[in-house]
């Protein structure tokens, strides 16, 4: 199996192409159902933004491994309009849009490694890290 | 109680409920789901728990059941997201509610706890937030001649922001260096802070008098406060505490105007906050008519459980419930 990939997010069907990559590969690492289900989920939420703030953005995901640990990282960037005050997109409990998903905050809650990188005007890149074993689940 | 034991605990309640289906079983599944909340175990952790042990103990599951179980932990996730923001949002909730606590405890002592005692006066005063924090402020300020004087102010609006507003009105009030300065130059003083200091929507009234024992007079001025309530000995009627001005920050022009009042023994005033002649029932507003006779009811009391009396039964008028901020100051003379 390949262990880098990536999905290309300008449709909704985009996203669901990005979902099975993501539940094939996390699968393919070790997570158990519940943890595939919720990787599931992040990549859905992170496709979702670029989908509705920035229209198109790509998603990268790649089993790493470090001290012994192996994980999957997942990546998403765009060349969207970027988040004006990140301390409110990341800030449980906040959404902009009023859609019932997890936003940002639930990305950061359900994995174990979360860092985020943005410039007005010039685009986002969310980049995220489940390991197995992770001390989050 | 950690995942493998939980786990464990899980399975054997679920195969004794599969095979003897007994309400006891039931019974202790709820209580293992309070424990589970206790724990902050998430709803699709517990479907996911669910799962794994029943693919364990039916191992030759049928396929569709097994599908429909992974399509609903699928849905639980975002419930799972949910309940952790939650958590969440309820510990900040709780943080701010400390600290609002801690504000409170330091607004209440900037107010005077108690009513001076004066031989040629009896006073009470009793003042309640809506909230936690109040937006209403009184101030008794003591002159070396034996004046009294009284100040009362309410800031348009409740709760943080018209408490962080009383704190300067309380601030100024203590900057002002002569204690005996006529009411017309009190207000004065006061309107060019706040009209300097706060949003211009957002605005004070406020009553300041001053009592001169030599002369038995009552000397104030109002910035739009709600009239205090008279009480002439002679008449044995109630009558209104009138002045003309405008709110504090409403114009940095604005004059006031003093009102001298000649008071005789067995009279009485009670200055208030619109809070109070602004309650409301089912039935619509108290009305300063029926205040007045609550005065009126306990009159003869002492003035702290005069207005002590007087503020419950408006706060069984309301069924318990303030919409604004309460303050109630009774002089007998």
């Amino acid at each position: 199996m390949k262990t880098k990939s990536f999905v290309e997010i300008n449709s909704e069907w985009s996203i669901i192409q990005a979902r099975r990559l993501g539940r094939s590969l996390s699968k393919y690492v070790g997570f158990n159902q519940l943890e595939q289900a919720r990787i599931t989920t992040v990549i859905t939420e992170l496709a979702r933004n670029i989908l509705l703030y920035a229209r198109q953005g790509i998603i990268w995901m790649e089993i790493i491994t470090a001290g012994g640990k192996t994980g999957l990282k997942i990546t998403a960037r765009d060349q969207g309009p970027g988040i004006k005050d990140i301390r409110d997109a990341i800030l449980d409990g906040y959404t902009t849009s009023d859609s019932p998903g997890a936003g940002l905050p639930g990305v950061r809650e359900l994995m174990d490694e979360f860092d985020i990188n943005t410039m007005e005007g010039e685009g986002t890149t969310v980049t995220t890290i489940k390991w197995i074993d992770g001390t989050r689940l | 109680m950690d995942h493998d034991k939980r786990l464990k605990t899980y399975e054997i309640m679920l195969t004794h409920y599969m095979k003897e289906r007994e309400e006891r079983t039931l019974y202790r599944g709820q209580q293992t789901g309070r424990r589970m909340i206790e724990q902050n175990v998430s709803p699709d952790e517990v479907v996911s728990m669910h799962i794994d042990v029943l693919n364990r103990l039916v191992p030759d599951l049928d396929g569709r059941v097994r599908a429909s179980l992974d399509f609903l932990l699928e849905v639980m996730v975002g419930y799972g997201i949910t309940y952790r923001q939650h958590q969440v949002l309820r510990d900040r909730q709780k943080q701010l509610d400390s600290e609002i606590e801690i504000a409170a405890a330091l607004q209440q002592s900037l107010l005077e706890g108690s009513a001076p005692s004066y031989d040629y006066a009896d006073i009470g005063v009793i003042s309640e937030p809506a909230k936690k924090m109040s937006g209403d402020f009184f101030q008794f300020v003591h002159s070396e001649n034996g004046c009294l004087g009284v100040a009362l102010a309410d800031i348009v609006g409740k709760g943080i922001p018209a408490a962080m507003c009383m704190s300067m009105i309380k601030y100024a009030m203590d900057s002002l260096q002569d204690n005996n300065q006529a009411p017309p130059v009190v207000l004065t003083a006061l309107n060019r802070v706040v009209h300097r200091n706060v949003d211009p929507g957002m605005f004070i009234t406020m009553l300041y008098g001053i009592y001169d024992p030599e002369n038995h007079t009552f000397s104030y001025s109002s910035a739009g406060h709600e009239p205090g309530f008279y009480y002439s000995a002679k008449k044995d009627d109630f009558e209104d505490l009138e002045a003309r001005g405008f709110a504090l920050g409403f114009s940095p022009k604005t004059q006031y105007e003093k009102y001298v009042r000649k008071i005789a023994p067995g009279d009485m005033m009670m200055l208030v906050t619109d809070g109070v002649t602004e309650s409301r029932t089912d039935k619509g507003f108290v009305g300063r008519k029926m205040i007045a006779g609550l005065i009126r009811e306990y009159m003869n009391l002492p003035a702290q459980e005069l207005v002590d009396n007087v503020f419950y039964e408006l706060e069984r008028l309301q069924n318990f419930k303030f919409r604004d901020d309460y303050t109630l100051i009774a002089v007998k003379f």
